[in-house]
């Protein structure tokens, strides 16, 4: 029997395999940031161990980098102290790091790509759960805990129990106006929060072939949300153009090579998959979340639920928490939807593309004076090039901020927070109560809807525009 | 890790079930950039009451937990076991671990053992009665025993292994140190540095 694209880079990386043991797989790339490492490290310390690939392992600062003055000291003594005990641990590891400054500083899964470190078929870990964005590149990636990081750096590999596979395959072309965050959005409404827990997603089919390598980032970006451990898209020559002559590339006779092996990642016709689910392109429309999880979500023109729709008292209850905390009335229909604050940015859309689609949107327009946009580029590198292009102007000539690269306002862990009862329209991934500030509330939305929902001051689309 | 085959320590009786992580170390000491030093985290909130178990002076340094059912539920961060650790336990008794936390004990080099509710209410008596009795955990035997109490308590037989030869997974990992070795001489000259 065949085998998947997720069994072939398995296979490709188990160093060691026993009965009634985990696999022990080899790490081609450890990303590391400043969050989730300073006890490993202080782990190796205590076990007198070093790293053993220091030329495989990357650190970034990126969770709690503020995007305003950013040549002053961090204030936040907490998130001070995980910038300086991160920048010492590299020095005394010997490890590259990115530092706040540096242009290529940035969202540690922003980093991997744009360098050309995310290459096909590698096995990519980092302490963080949205790892699951390398699989794009037919990349097994996945986030890991702690104790997990330690292991990795001690010995570059993992043992780990096979992950279960599942193909999502999206038939036909998207709609004109539907993007890959508003695919990504409705799969995890359709299968749930929890529907990919314990697989390894493959996205397939005409529309996923039909998306830039951003757009498959965002997607597997995702895949998280849906409880999956990891997302892959097989490689192709989008993937392939994509990596072409970045700074990691491989080049001469070893992109030959690459691009040979490349080319046999691709699921077998006869290999099986644990699950499936089909997803007809044509049926979608710009999503938007109403709730408080990513699940959450419905076409921009549906109203909102009422709790009376739920198929059960479980969701009942779930329904009539989010609405509460979300302050929204059922039937109201989401255009009518009043946002304060719209966030572009994060590690599902903050590259150059999304900052692209955000600029084509906003261009000549005006942000409401109701609303506060900021627009967070997802690296240094991403900073630079949406200048050279000119779209920072564009930005800040509609009135939005213009800010240095970080994770920024994605999660409550900097300074960029959304104020306790505000409403933001934002890119990022998580609509959790809380994660954006306390008490700050979230709709989650592509690029073009954050930016034409900036304009208009309420939930919108960019085809509400043209209407007004 | 050290080898653990049996240890003997004064035992505490921690006369409560459903003991969840954020009791065992509340959020607050999550921020730490430390692995050691979360000893003052250990049961934060409960240290605070002066009638807690672990204020009686009978019990200072006590190093054998024992606790009700449903020991280390909710969230599912490594530290409650670190914390356990930094404040002396060797061994925790129950008669109900959440699964995580067993997973994360082994991982960390804490005996979780379980044994039947009975013998933990009769460990109970026996301590209260006596603060700072001394109880045995024979791992090789897998039995714990107080005074006139012996009981045999349940354990993976694969985490008991490791427990016994003191192998963390970094340590397990190591044996295959030349597998790894041979297996990075394999790896295709194209595949990135990052330095
Ligand atoms: S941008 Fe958000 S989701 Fe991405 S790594 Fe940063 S905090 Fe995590």
């Amino acid at each position: 029997m065949g085998k998947t694209l997720a069994e072939k880079v398995w296979d490709a990386h188990v160093v060691h395999s026993a009965e009634g043991e985990p696999d022990l797989l080899y790490i081609d790339l450890h990303l590391v940031h400043e969050v989730t490492s300073p006890q490993a490290f202080d782990g190796l310390r205590n076990s007198g161990r070093k790293v053993r690939r220091p030329d495989l392992t990357l650190i970034t600062e990126d969770h709690n980098v503020p995007t305003l003055d950013v040549a002053k000291p961090i204030a936040d003594p907490v998130s001070a102290e995980q910038i300086r005990v991160v920048r010492a641990n590299a020095d005394e590891f010997g490890l590259r790091i990115f530092s706040i400054g540096d242009k290529e500083q940035g969202i540690v899964h922003v980093v991997g790509p744009q360098l050309g470190l995310t290459q096909p078929g590698m096995t990519i870990v980092c302490g963080d759960s949205h790892t699951s964005t390398h699989g794009a590149f037919g990349a097994l990636a996945f986030g890991i805990g702690t104790s997990e990081v330690e292991h990795v750096l001690a010995t570059q590999t993992l043992p780990l129990k096979p992950f279960k596979t599942m193909a999502i395959t999206v038939n036909g072309k998207l709609p004109a106006d539907v993007t890959a965050k508003d695919l990504i959005l409705a799969i995890i409404a359709k299968i749930g929060t929890g529907g990919g827990q314990g697989y390894v997603l493959e996205y397939r089919g005409e529309a996923i072939r039909g998306l830039s390598m951003e757009g498959r980032m965002t997607m597997c970006n995702m895949s998280i949300e849906a409880g999956a451990r990891a997302g892959m898209i097989a490689p192709d020559e989008t993937t392939f153009e994509y990596v072409k002559g970045r700074d990691h590339a491989p080049t001469g006779a070893d992109w030959d090579a690459a691009l040979e092996y490349w080319k046999t990642l691709t699921t077998d016709s006869d290999a099986k998959f644990d699950n499936e689910v089909v997803i007809e392109a044509s049926t979608l429309a710009p999503f938007v979340t109403w709730g408080t999880n990513p699940g959450q979500g419905l076409p921009l023109s549906a109203s909102v639920p009422s709790p009376n729709d739920a198929k059960d008292e479980v969701e009942k209850v779930a329904i009539e928490r989010a609405l509460e905390y979300m302050d929204l009335k059922p039937g109201t229909p989401l255009k009518e939807v009043k946002v304060d604050n719209v966030f572009v940015g994060s590690c599902t859309n903050g590259r150059i593309e999304d900052l692209r689609a955000a600029a084509s949107v906003l261009k000549g327009n005006k942000v409401a004076s109701t609303v506060e946009m900021w627009v967070v580029p997802g690296s240094g590198r991403v900073r630079i090039e949406a200048e050279l292009e000119g779209l920072d102007k564009i930005f800040i000539e509609a009135g939005a901020q213009w800010r240095f690269a970080g994770c920024s306002a994605c999660l409550a862990m900097n300074p960029d927070k959304i104020p306790a009862g505000k409403r933001a329209a934002s890119t990022s991934n998580r609509n959790f109560e809380g994660r954006q500030g306390p008490g700050a509330r979230t709709h989650l939305v592509s690029p073009e809807v954050a930016a034409a929902t900036a304009i208009l001051g309420h939930l919108a689309s960019p085809a509400d525009l043209v209407n007004v | 890790m050290d080898k653990f085959v049996t240890h003997k320590g004064i035992a505490a009786p921690l006369r409560r079930s459903n003991v969840d992580t954020d009791q065992i170390v509340p959020a607050e000491y999550l921020k730490r950039v430390t692995r050691s030093g979360f000893g003052d985290g250990c049961f934060a909130s409960w240290r605070k009451d002066p009638d807690f178990v672990l204020n009686n002076p009978g019990f200072t340094g006590t190093s054998v937990l024992v606790a009700g059912p449903d020991f280390g539920t909710g969230s599912s961060r490594e530290h409650a076991v670190w914390a356990l650790q930094d404040y002396g336990f060797k061994a925790v008794i129950s008669s109900r671990f959440a699964d995580i936390f067993k997973g994360n004990s082994g991982k960390g080099g804490l005996l979780a053992g379980e044994v039947s509710q009975d013998v933990i209410e009769k460990i109970w008596e026996k301590l209260e009665a006596n603060p700072g009795t001394e109880v045995t955990v024979n791992l090789e035997d897998r039995t714990v025993t107080c005074e006139d109490i012996v009981a045999e308590f349940v354990i993976d037989d694969y985490v008991r292994w490791r427990l016994m030869e003191g192998l963390d997974d970094i340590g397990l990992t190591m044996k295959h140190v030349g597998t790894i070795d041979t297996f990075e001489k394999t790896r295709p000259t194209f595949k990135p540095k990052v330095q």
